[in-house]
């Protein structure tokens, strides 16, 4: 008898845990819709703040924005709710004059991605600021990328000219040592923070190349839109 | 079904402060190390941090104590786990919410709560045991202890290493930040010395005790 009552274990109860999971399972799900509705709009909100700061700082007089994307013939569209793809801001001063656009890029940096937006101004071709979004670069190295004068300088008028076809750019932006910059596509990089001033380089040509020859090649779409 | 032990504790002051001092998730209990570390490296990261922790304890934990009779053992694990997500989910809603800079500068580690042992040790240990007041209570002061522990480490780091408390600089613009107090090794370094501090204290009070003890010996 008692040998019996010990192979039997003791039944798992398959309802009850069924119902445990299944109800807490609801109501956890409940609270995160109701989170997430409450929510949602509010972080939209703040992400579209935070944008437009960037974009009026590194296009300082700018007063207003319009958001466009990149569609897939390399070209832009006005962006309308929900629309995806790489986007490009153009600025407008209070006129209603195209200030400049800009556009964001991420280059590995030595801690994680560096996320920058960029200036350009589509006038000298050349991008004339930056300011880095988000990055986890080493304080006091790697944060130089946003705050050394002698850095800066180099977006002040970095050329970002088209090729011939208009498809790329005539000449890679790239990042060299400190102190042998002599083209005006060249970065000169940071002492001690070559990885981070790399990282800035990468970003600013590979979201060069894709929003450059969109920006040029419909300038009428963005001048006119406003 | 889960039997309940006849353990179900009397709400006192202790089922608050035990969490803040004797039983200080982070300087006695050594849980949770790996946000303690990593996010303390400014006083608001750290602030920031610990009352994210602390929501989360206290809303699974009361969670947990209302489900404590329905919930049965063989799944009380994924059950705890899935209330802790949940919090933690809301809590990662409400940071976005209140602060994007804030978001970003936390990273992971607002997910990573839920894998925070002292929750998951909480929820365990009392608030599936304990009655719902006495739960709110205890993880609230357990959640206050590891925002305590995370703010003495972050304050000194932040300190140290940027001459600043809550970004507002304390010294003249010559100080020269002490860089490696906000890298990781700064980390490892402050929580050392608190470690060191703490149990030298406690040391010190239990030579006390036993001279005391002497004396009363002795004149006996």
């Amino acid at each position: 008898m008692n040998s019996n009552v010990q192979i039997q274990p003791a039944a798992a109860p398959a309802w009850p845990m069924l119902r445990t999971l299944g109800g807490i399972a609801m109501i956890s799900g409940l609270l995160v819709v109701l989170v997430y509705l409450f929510t949602a709009p509010i972080i939209a909100e703040k992400q579209r703040i935070l944008t437009e700061k960037a974009v009026f700082r590194v296009l300082p007089g700018a007063v207003s924005k319009q958001d466009f994307v990149i569609t897939e013939a390399g070209g832009l569209a006005p962006a309308g709710e929900g629309a995806t793809g790489e986007r490009v801001y153009a600025a407008y001063d209070a006129d209603g004059q195209l200030k400049g656009a800009a556009f964001t890029g991420a280059g590995a940096g030595y801690a994680d991605l560096v996320h920058v937006m960029f200036a350009y101004d589509p006038g000298c071709q050349c991008i004339i600021g930056s300011k880095v979004l988000k990055s986890n670069e080493t304080p006091g190295f790697g944060d130089k990328l946003d705050l050394d004068p002698e850095f800066l300088k180099n977006f002040k008028a970095l050329d970002a000219r088209l090729n011939a076809d208009g498809t790329a750019l005539a000449n890679a932006i790239v990042t060299v040592k400190h102190g042998s910059k002599t083209e005006p596509w060249q970065i000169d990089a940071i002492t001690g923070a070559t990885i981070s001033s790399n990282a800035m380089g990468r970003a600013a040509n590979s979201a060069a190349q894709r929003a450059v020859p969109a920006i040029q090649r419909d300038l009428a779409t963005l001048s006119d839109t406003h | 079904m889960a039997e309940l032990p006849n353990t179900q504790e009397t709400l006192t002051a202790d089922t608050f402060i035990r969490g803040l001092w004797e039983e200080n998730p982070v300087f006695v209990m050594l849980l949770g190390m790996c946000p303690v570390l990593a996010v303390s490296n400014s006083t608001l990261n750290a602030l920031s941090m610990g009352l994210a922790s602390t929501f989360v304890l206290v809303g699974s934990g009361a969670l947990v104590s209302l489900l404590r009779n329905w919930i049965p053992k063989q799944v009380r694990i994924a059950s705890y786990i899935v209330i802790i997500a949940t919090f933690v989910t809301v809590v990662d809603y409400g940071i976005q919410a209140i602060s994007l800079e804030l978001y970003a500068a936390l990273g992971a580690f607002i997910q990573l709560i839920v894998v925070n042992c002292i929750i998951l040790g909480r929820a365990e240990a009392y608030a599936s045991k304990q009655r719902l007041l006495p739960t709110i209570v205890n993880s609230l002061g357990t959640g206050l202890g590891f925002t305590l522990a995370l703010l003495s480490l972050g304050t000194v780091r932040e300190l140290l290493g940027n001459g600043s408390i809550l970004g507002i600089p304390l010294f003249s613009d010559n100080f020269q930040g002490w860089v490696i107090m906000i890298l990781p090794p700064g980390g490892f370094f402050v929580l050392g010395a608190w470690l060191l501090f703490f149990n030298w204290l406690r040391l010190r009070k239990e030579r006390q005790a036993t001279e005391q003890a002497g004396v009363t010996a002795n004149a006996v």
